[in-house]
């Protein structure tokens, strides 16, 4: 049955969300509707985690948990099939917090209802997107999460709203049109007795792409994903989008839809075409391995808040591509933490640049300073985030970088070597970055007297902060709980690709 | 030992740290002020009591007499494979033990003296907070099991001090100095970083027992890997080391810490000067049975330690901001213990002369920390009465200021190496530990000694002698409150006998107890070279006089040289904003703006000049379509006809 399968009501809670909110009349119904539904998907998600620590560990032989899969479209063998482990749980759960978080931060949004409309949509690709097996039906989620976010930066952005929105949809389309191509090609390689397969552990199983086939498969797919990631050169969508976009589709974008990127990668590149992603992995290695530094130097000497966590951004989900590529278990492991952590901290950067943009009216690091006699709450919180993003122990991003560079220093060959140390200089970049806007805007003298009347957050804001710090926090206090969830995926039986470094 | 206390040590300031950073904003900062203290005086006991358990309990004492190395509690933080484990535990050995001494002891007179150094400032309970999770990562650091926690401390002690330093946020100073010191200190963890990679790449632990504990079957893994004809293990070791060069204050990474004393005075006394700053020598100290078998890497150690300390004394010798004279000395002082560990080897796995400058070391950086502590808090006194680092502000004090006049002086006999003060027994012992390994080496300390007693009586004399300054609208300046006086007077008497303690019982390299000789030639070259550094300070800063204007101006370059800093700060702002910042930022932003953005936009704009090109033929004009359909028939016929004739 459809609906005893606990996975199908992360789509259902938005679908129902939504419906909601088409017969909402004020805003006050909104935000119940908003929040009651967030709340709904961090519940379900929190019980769906304990539920999947209760289990007994599922082995090898490519499965999952509540496994489940009904077919809307026979013609192609295209079904709607669910199944999660570990990783799209922690996922999940990190999707429901930034919902749950991006909610408060647009509690006084201009036209609420078409907002929150677009949002959950967007959410309800995300989520969708987390809990498929089945590639198509993936990628339609993966259609329908980036799709909203035209409407919702071309409406409620800010800046140059229309030229980024339309910059964001194109790049991005362009890469799910790689991502398609590359879809199809698995598909019709998907198995040997000629009945095909969009269901990726079937494909696993059936381990059928010709190496021929996955070199030009391959590619396409992580080219594809790599977009979404952030990947250089495919990165520019991000700081423009990202500056226009208002503050909770920042959040959910940069703190999810990013995330999607990742996880495409290795669920589906690496995963499918293990032979592939050995000979040509050292491509992406060297792109990823670009990222990391130089999104970090791009962010010394940008102005705009948003566009120094864009590019901070670029840095960071470079690392996260950048591990996912060493094909050893703790790298990987260390990707996926660096997944969650990111997500949540550069959530929690969005917010408070929102709220402080809110106030202000700029984001020019040049026109403020001071902030931290004018609003010592949300620049608090953001040292909080900074010291998070710049690797400081107790919060998540230490834990995820050093898993990530213990991991990666495990490849003996030069080449790896070489990019390591070249990643590893990124903490003190990051540091440069970080602490230059620190210091500009939130110490020193109060730079605009006007500033002086602001005032500091509110109920609200304070809550979708410190939900996001508190996650960062445990994070970083208890990684190995996080890392526990992950690991297990990340074996030989799953990822053959593990054999060449064995 | 059970592990109630130990975890109570570390989790008392971590409390401490939440309670005042989360509700102090509430509190009253006497409340606030007191509760910290409170904390702090628990967390002193216990430290006390482990620290006696471990020395003088027979618990810890193995069938040799030697004293154990013991790991109270270890629990699994973050497995990163099944041998590569971050753990999070509590380890007691006699080196771990005596600076759970150190910390708790001037952490704690730093908590009491800020209740009147700090009284009304604002932020007070912000300030307490800070102090408290300083006091927490430090603990951390030193109790560390194994080298990541460490890690995870030196990184938190990092930024505990970052948020100190910039306590004054609204002063511009004190944030750029904070970030200077974050960055630098950053740069050098990079390396530690790096460093921790190869050794436990290589080792498969991190776990400072089976690193240290065997370091033989460890050097057997390094066993003929060699990088740029340098041993593996050499260039672990030498970037670990890096790490400590950075938090010590070692040349060419020292620049942060002259800034530093942006800071509250308190927090130099205790970052600064007494506990922090000395995390790079224990993180040699704490790894020594590995360093004994890299010769390179000790040598490596004994030369940056040795210009370092020659560096900073001469530079001491011009400074008029007498915090940056103090924040010089400590560098050199640290570089004396630098000095110390690495002439305790004279070859792979050989101890010179019985580890003593492992022991001169640890002990020079117990006695260091309690007559710099003085010092500092002495200068906190000063500044606080006279409300200026600048000793020309000063002059005269002795008779306005007589404790802190007394206690100071006690400071400077003691960091001058004049016996029975604490400083010389300890500096005695490293000076045998340097002759004993190269004579070079021995001389060239002595002179940093000489110079050590020379810069400190000419702050001594400047400060508290000459004409005092004329007293404008009856502001005297006075004695400082009772919170403050106490910290100095204990610290004083502490310096005063410390020297007699029979150190090498506590602490030596191959943790055997044995006592220790003085040297007597050793030391009377020593102190026959303070004794006279102290009479030429006399005769030129005793009283104003043109002496020292003349030898200024007999050699203005080297002053200027000294008075600058040697240039370095200009150096590193050219490399960070001229070349790092103009050279690469700037660049890699506009190659991203303008390249690879560009051709992004390019190719919309072709995609975009293109379909308006085509649009052109979809005109909507009757006339042309019957134009074109014409053409193309004709075109089409004749194509027809061709093709028949052919």
């Amino acid at each position: 049955m459809l609906f005893s399968n606990p996975l199908i009501y992360f789509v259902v809670i938005p679908l129902l969300m939504l419906a909601g909110l088409s017969l909402c009349k004020n805003i006050k119904q909104i935000r119940a509707v908003a929040v009651i539904g967030s709340i709904g998907l961090l519940a379900l998600s929190t019980v769906l985690l304990v539920k999947y620590l209760a289990m007994p560990p599922i082995n090898g032989d490519h499965q999952m948990a509540w496994e489940g899969s009904w077919q809307w479209f026979p013609q192609l063998n295209i079904c709607l099939s669910v199944g999660v482990d570990g990783i799209s749980l922690a996922m999940l759960l990190l999707s429901s917090i930034i919902v749950f978080a991006g909610s408060f931060a647009s509690w006084t949004i201009n036209q609420p209802k078409e907002f929150f409309l677009w949002l959950i949509l967007l959410s309800t690709g995300v989520f969708g997107f987390f809990i498929s097996t089945d590639l198509f039906t993936m990628f339609m989620f993966y259609e329908v999460a980036l799709i909203p976010m035209y409407l919702l930066i071309g409406v409620w952005g800010s800046g140059r709203k229309e030229y980024s929105a339309m910059k964001l949809t194109l790049m991005l389309m362009g890469g799910s049109a790689f991502l398609m191509l590359g879809l199809i090609g698995i598909y019709y390689n998907s198995s040997v007795d000629g009945q095909h397969t969009w269901n990726l552990l079937e494909i696993a199983r059936n381990h059928a792409i010709t190496p021929e086939w996955q070199r030009l498969l391959f590619p396409l797919t992580f080219v594809g994903f790599g977009v979404l990631g952030a990947m250089f050169p495919f990165h520019t969508w991000s700081p423009d989008g990202h500056a226009s976009a208002p503050t909770a589709v920042s959040m959910l974008h940069a703190g999810v839809l990013m995330k999607l990127g990742g996880y495409g990668c290795f669920r589906v590149a690496i995963y499918l075409m293990p032979e592939a992603a050995h000979e040509l992995g050292w491509i992406f290695l060297v792109l990823t391995g670009i990222s990391v530094v130089y999104g970090a130097f791009s962010a010394c000497v940008q102005t705009d808040l948003k566009y120094i966590n864009a590019y901070s951004s670029v840095s960071h989900c470079g690392l996260v591509l950048f591990a996912i590529l060493m094909y050893n278990q703790t790298a990987m492991t260390g990707a996926i933490m660096q997944m969650l952590s990111h997500g949540l901290m550069t959530a929690l950067f969005f917010a408070l640049i929102g709220m402080i943009y809110g106030r202000t009216h700029t984001r020019d690091i040049r026109e403020m300073g001071g902030m931290m006699q004018i609003m010592p709450y949300l620049s608090v919180c953001y040292v909080i985030a900074g010291m998070a993003s710049l690797g400081l122990p107790g919060l998540s991003g230490f834990v995820a970088e050093m898993t990530i560079f213990v991991g990666s220093f495990a490849h003996t060959d030069t080449f790896h070597r070489v990019f390591v140390i070249i990643a590893c200089c990124s903490i003190v970049i990051t540091a440069v970055y970080i602490l230059r806007v620190v210091g500009k805007l939130l110490f020193g003298p109060v730079h605009n007297e006007h500033h002086r009347q602001l005032t500091d957050a509110t109920w609200w804001e304070r809550l979708s902060t410190a939900t996001l710090i508190i996650c960062v926090a445990a994070i970083g206090c208890f990684p190995n709980f996080f890392a526990n969830l992950i690991k297990p995926t990340f074996v030989e039986e799953i990822f053959k690709v593990f054999q060449y470094n064995s | 030992m059970s592990p109630t206390i130990p975890i109570l040590i570390l989790a008392i300031p971590l409390f401490m740290f939440l309670l005042l950073g989360l509700l102090g904003m509430k509190m009253s900062h006497k409340l606030a002020g007191w509760l910290g203290c409170l904390g702090m005086g628990t967390t002193l006991v216990l430290a006390y009591c482990t620290a006696y358990t471990y020395y003088f309990g027979g618990d810890f004492v193995g069938a040799n007499g030697e004293r154990l190395m013991s790991v109270v509690f270890n629990e699994t933080w973050l497995a990163f494979t099944d041998k590569l484990v971050i753990s999070m535990g509590f380890m007691l050995d006699s080196i771990s033990a005596l600076m759970l001494v150190v910390i708790t002891t001037i952490s704690f007179l730093v908590h009491l003296y800020s209740l009147g150094y700090m009284e009304g400032e604002k932020g007070f309970q912000r300030y307490y907070a800070f102090l408290s999770l300083f006091s927490f990562s430090m603990l951390l650091l030193v109790v560390a099991t194994n080298i990541f926690q460490m890690y995870i401390g030196w990184e938190l002690v990092g930024a505990s001090s970052y948020l100190l330093i910039g306590f004054y946020y609204t002063k511009h100073s004190a944030v750029s100095a904070s970030k200077k010191a974050f960055i630098v200190t950053r740069f050098a963890d990079l390396g530690f970083l790096l460093g921790i990679l190869v050794l436990s790449f290589t080792t498969q632990t991190f776990d400072f027992a089976e690193l240290c504990g065997n370091p033989t079957a460890q050097v057997t893994a390094f066993a003929g890997k060699t990088f740029m004809g340098c041993s593996l293990l050499t260039w672990a070791l030498i970037l670990i080391f890096t790490g400590g060069m950075g938090k010590s204050a070692m040349m060419p990474l020292h620049i942060w810490l002259p800034d530093a004393m942006e800071g509250p005075t308190p927090v130099s006394a205790l970052i600064h000067a007494a506990t922090m700053v000395v995390a790079g020598v224990y993180l040699v100290a704490r790894m020594f049975p590995l360093y004994l078998w890299s010769f390179d890497a000790t040598t490596f150690i004994v030369v940056v330690g040795a210009i370092t300390a020659f560096y900073a004394a001469m530079v001491a010798c011009a400074q008029i901001d007498i915090k940056r004279v103090l924040a010089f000395s400590t560098i050199s002082q640290i570089a004396f213990m630098m000095v110390a560990l690495g002439v305790a080897s004279e070859g792979e796995g050989q101890v010179c002369h019985h580890g003593l400058g492992y022991m001169a070391s640890m002990f020079h950086m117990f006695t260091h920390a309690m007559f710099k502590a003085l010092l500092f808090l002495g200068a906190g006194a000063l500044i606080h009465a006279v409300h200026s680092n600048d000793y020309t502000a000063m002059h005269g004090l002795r008779k306005f200021m007589p404790v802190t006049h007394i206690t100071f002086l006690i400071g400077c006999l003691a960091i001058a190496g004049i016996p029975p003060f604490s400083g010389f027994f300890s500096k005695d012992e490293i000076m045998a530990a340097c002759y004993a390994w190269h004579p070079v080496i021995g001389v060239w300390m002595s002179v940093v000694a000489g110079l050590t007693a020379f810069y400190m009586f000419r702050l001594y004399y400047l400060i508290f002698w000459w004409k005092e300054h004329k007293i404008e609208h009856g502001h005297k300046p006075h004695e400082a409150p009772l919170p403050m006086l106490i910290p100095l007077v204990f610290l004083a008497a502490v310096s005063c006998v410390a020297g007699f303690i029979p150190f090498g019982h506590f602490v030596s390299w191959n943790h055997l107890p044995y006592d220790i000789h003085l040297d007597w030639t050793i030391a009377g070259i020593s102190v026959t070279i303070a004794v006279v550094a102290i009479v030429i300070a006399t005769v030129m800063y005793r009283k104003e006089n043109p002496l020292p204007a003349k030898m200024k101006a007999l050699l203005p370059a080297l002053w200027d040289w000294c008075y600058h800093r040697f240039y370095w700060d200009e150096l590193y702002m050219f490399i960070t904003h001229k070349i790092i910042f103009n050279g690469i930022c700037r660049p890699i932003a506009w190659f991203d703006r303008h390249i690879i953005d560009g051709t992004m936009d390019a190719m919309a704009t072709i995609t975009n000049k293109a379909s308006v090109a085509i649009r052109g033929l979809q005109s909507g004009q009757v006339q042309m379509y019957v134009w074109v359909y014409l053409i193309g028939a004709l075109l089409l016929c004749g194509l027809g006809v061709m093709a028949v004739i052919l």
